[in-house]
């Protein structure tokens, strides 16, 4: 394949070695960012005492769902789950319209005013009011305790925004767009029959952005919209993980005396942390080949 | 060329009105982005004027007495003052030097994997934390961190409660974050990576370029106007310490290193309800990181010609 000189096999040798060491390296670097999650999962399925004691770095012992099975029995975690499936759902729906909306109009070269436009989205990327300037608009405007706080302050997210208009830009052929103004079609109609079919794949991007940002968020909750019945799972999580507090419907729950209260204590820690990030962990993957585009397209030529 | 020129005819033809209403739906499609960008972004940014003023639930924004620089003055005058702005610039400083280079070696090293199946597992893996919640990768560092039985100590052989050592608070924020962003961050340099034409490595190659001589000969240069642009952009938020991930590992012993002025304004202005003097100083964080952006954008610009920011 390849062409062949003198040195040829000498040559083939070092690119050996030095695959094999670069192999080797990567290994490594994924032992270091897969191991604590591994060991995570692990342990949410042993005997927490073991877990303490050391005995689980490769397989759990004495193998137990209680701990899940507590999850899902807490009044409190599942909840938080319902509210964090219902923020997520309507939080991407906004938003990837939101995104679609802003960046189609901006993405026709002559439109007018459109550097204008441009520039009024994108300074908000740069400038803010900050906490308290926003948390006063958003009480003046009667969100708070509202859960349309945590997606209307949020308005367009810019930078989604321009990874979006620059697929437009670049990746929708400009003679399908003519072709359809010259049979009539107004612009409303090209974007839903032409410009949002032809772009499925920065459109699942965007979902799996918004996805994660909406499951993962709690501070604008926290601030937003306080209250057990309006927390989304992050925050009902702060008791548990960060507090180190025993909810009070677990300890009814149990009656095996303290000790056992403790161990699923420590059981329920491991296993919301798995159930919490489980579900954005298991979607990425299915779109991670459209990241690199996006990017391309977003960041770098912005 | 010739399609330009047809732009252009047909632009001078119609007046800015006719333009205008042949658009209109265009404009229908902004108008709910932009109301809601204005209500919320550019109207809180019109209110921080409340950082000069002695804010009155009862008075509004707009309404409450002027008082000139008093808030600044108090905040000045505050006790942990220094503290806070030199652990926010310490955390972010150390954050930038420690962190930055990670993802461009990782770039460079995936780069080079020739077996795709393999290199797509490390790109997979490498991005996974990234989409776990700050919450939770909050609760697995208490856990690994935990001095009876965490992951840490029984690796170690130690039992040391490592959250209540302020001297190791900086570390624990910083090492985490790797582990959790660094994966992410070599999509922008990978996207670069990419474009490089395949033809120059395979020349490389039969010239007997080793592996290490294609990075540092091609990669590297080619990844430079990227890098430049990415310090920019990581150099403008140096006092940006994000509230969430140091409120959630701060403990009463860690403070001493731990208390930033994020925190700080969090618990002054929700906590407290002391709005005004909470925006005061949240304007003084945006005013520095302000500065520094506009400071390392000069020089980055001097530096390399072809980059320029935004």
């Amino acid at each position: 394949m390849s062409a062949k000189t003198k040195f040829g096999r000498l040559k083939g040798f070092s690119e050996r070695t030095s695959d094999i060491i670069l192999v080797t390296i990567c290994v490594v670097i994924l032992l270091i960012v897969a191991y604590p999650l591994y060991y995570v999962l692990i342990a949410s399925v042993s005997n927490p005492y073991d877990v303490y004691a050391g005995k689980t770095f490769f397989f759990p012992s004495e193998f137990t769902l209680n701990g899940y099975k507590a999850v899902f029995a807490d009044k409190n975690i599942f909840t938080g789950y319902l509210n964090s499936i219902k923020y997520t759902v309507i939080g991407t729906i906004f938003s990837v319209v939101m995104v679609y909306l802003t960046a189609y109009p901006l993405s026709i070269k002559d439109l007018p005013g459109r550097k204008f436009l441009s520039i009024f989205f994108i300074i908000t990327m740069y400038f803010g009011g900050g906490l308290i300037p926003t948390y006063l608009v958003v009480k003046d405007t009667g969100l708070l305790n509202n859960i349309w706080a945590l997606f209307l302050p949020g308005g367009v997210a810019v930078g989604n925004m321009i990874i979006v208009r620059n697929f437009f830009e670049n990746s929708i052929p400009k003679e399908l767009i003519e072709a359809a103004k010259i049979d009539g079609a107004s612009n409303w109609l090209i974007f839903i029959k032409v410009v949002v079919p032809l772009s499925r794949s920065i459109m699942a991007v965007m979902v799996v952005f918004s996805m994660v940002a909406y499951w993962n968020d709690w501070f604008t909750a926290m601030i937003y919209v306080p209250g057990d019945e309006t927390a989304p799972l992050p925050l009902v999580l702060r008791g548990i993980l960060i507090k180190s507090s025993a909810s009070a419907s677990q300890s009814s729950t149990i009656s095996g005396g303290y000790a056992e209260l403790n161990k699923l204590t420590e059981l329920i820690k491991f296993s919301s942390i798995i159930v919490a990030a489980a579900p954005m962990l298991i979607i990425y993957p299915f779109v991670q080949k459209y990241f690199e585009k996006g990017f391309m397209a977003g960041a770098v030529k912005g | 060329m010739k399609k330009n020129t047809s732009a252009i005819v047909t632009g001078s033809h119609k007046s800015l009105k006719k333009r205008l209403l042949d658009n209109w739906q265009l404009y229908a499609m902004l108008f709910i982005p932009v109301v809601l960008t204005i209500i919320y972004k550019y109207y809180p940014i019109y209110g921080i004027q409340i950082a000069f003023r002695d804010y009155k639930a009862n008075r509004g924004m707009f309404g409450s007495e002027w008082v000139g620089f008093e808030w600044f003055r108090r905040f000045f005058s505050s006790p942990n003052c220094i503290r806070m702005i030199k652990n926010t610039v310490l955390i972010s400083f150390y954050g930038l030097l420690w962190s930055f280079p990670v993802p461009i070696i990782l770039a460079l090293m995936i780069n080079q994997l020739r077996f795709n199946r393999f290199k797509r597992v490390v790109q997979t893996v490498l991005y996974a934390p990234h989409f776990i919640s700050i919450m939770v990768i909050c609760g697995m560092i208490r856990i690994f961190l935990s001095p009876s039985g965490g992951l840490i100590n029984l690796l170690a052989g130690t039992s040391i409660d490592f959250l209540s050592e302020a001297s190791a608070f900086r570390t624990i924020f910083i090492a985490s974050g790797i582990w959790q962003d660094a994966g992410w961050g070599i999509i922008v340099y990978m996207a670069t990576l990419s474009n490089i034409d395949t033809s120059h490595y395979e020349a490389a190659k039969i010239d007997g370029a080793s592996m290490f001589q294609r990075i540092w000969y091609i990669d590297i240069p080619e990844l430079i106007p990227t890098i430049v642009l990415m310090l920019i952009m990581s150099a403008g938020g140096l006092m940006n310490v994000g509230f969430e991930k140091v409120w959630l590992l701060q403990t009463d012993l860690n403070k001493a290193t731990s208390d930033v002025i994020s925190v700080y304004v969090y618990q002054q202005g929700i906590e407290s309800a002391k709005y005004s003097y909470s925006t005061a100083i949240g304007l003084f964080n945006t005013v520095v990181n302000i500065i520094l952006l506009i400071i390392v954008n000069t020089i980055a610009s001097k530096i390399s010609e072809d980059t320029s920011f935004v």
